[in-house]
């Protein structure tokens, strides 16, 4: 059972890695890795080092994720000005 | 051609995966078990928890410089911005601004007892300062709190506290013969008092790699 979710696990983070990186959607390639640094704080979780997974879990996914978020505002408000000169 | 070198860099790449595989495989087994010696060493350290004696004890010099690497990021970031006046606060969801509004004194107390735990469980300073940033994080974007401009000496105390508490007992244990060899007897509150300045300068200093960059976007 764990066996199966491990290999799961494995097989999303690689996944979710590969598709954060090859999708041309930059909305789509942030939440990948939001979900990848959340997969991965599972699996640190999962080889027992919570200290780990709780680190990976605020710092990785979420205050990453949000900068990352927050640049994609700012770099589609910049287009939408620089739409709106020419 | 393009082609050509795509399948030139995913072989490359493969090759690269297999070769490190085959070197982790062949690597030699430890000669010291760490886990073991940090085992033995516990007692001393002040702390129960092994990941928090070996951050701020037995490695304490390393965590030091991290967290000097982690200011030294947010400086170059401040230099980097200029005076940029901060953008205007845009008008945000109430949904989100009363969720924020209820979160916070929770994520303030989650930190609260990630620090606290720090000494016998998973837990520490930065993971409670992380906690503290996602705070900060959480009411910026709500629209509660405005995006920060140049730091004012308060401010700039928060960032660097932490740092300059841990160096000032560094300094101090100096005397004793070597950096950071805290005496068994006082070396818990030593370990709580430094974790306590962390988890604020570094929830500010993480909050700050945000809410610095978010004002000059306009």
């Amino acid at each position: 059972m764990s066996l199966a979710f491990d290999l799961l696990l494995a097989l999303a983070l690689l996944w979710s890695a590969w598709r954060s990186l090859a999708t041309p959607d930059l909305a789509r390639a942030v939440v990948m890795f939001i979900v990848f640094g959340l997969l991965m704080a599972l699996a640190w979780a999962r080889l027992d080092a919570p200290d780990i997974a709780l680190a990976e879990a605020a710092i990785g996914a979420g205050l990453t994720g949000a900068l990352l978020l927050d640049a994609l505002g700012a770099l589609s408000a910049r287009r939408a000005r620089k739409g709106e000169e020419a | 051609m393009k082609r050509l070198i795509r399948a030139g860099v995913v072989l490359a790449g493969l090759a690269l995966a297999a070769a490190l595989i085959l070197a982790l495989v062949q690597l030699p087994a430890a000669v010291v078990h760490l886990p073991a010696l940090v085992a033995t060493n516990l007692a001393q350290s002040g702390v129960e928890h092994p990941v928090t004696a070996v951050l701020l004890n037995f490695r304490g010099y390393d965590t030091l410089l991290e967290v000097a690497v982690l200011l030294l990021a947010l400086l170059t970031l401040l230099a980097l911005s200029g005076g940029e006046a901060p953008a205007p606060v845009g008008a945000a969801d109430p949904l989100l601004q009363g969720l924020a509004r209820k979160a916070l004194p929770l994520i303030v107390l989650s930190a609260g007892y990630l620090l606290w735990a720090g000494a016998h469980r998973p837990g520490g300073a930065f993971q409670a300062g992380a906690v503290l940033a996602a705070g900060a994080v959480l009411l910026q974007l709500a629209g509660l709190l405005p995006a920060w401009a140049a730091p004012r000496l308060l401010l700039r105390l928060g960032l660097t506290l932490g740092f300059f508490v841990f160096l000032a007992v560094a300094a101090a244990l100096l005397v004793g013969g070597a950096l950071l060899r805290y005496p068994p007897a006082s070396a818990g509150g030593l370990i709580f008092l430094i974790e306590a300045g962390l988890t604020l300068s570094l929830g500010l200093i993480l909050a700050g790699l945000f809410l610095f960059v978010t004002g000059r976007r306009a």
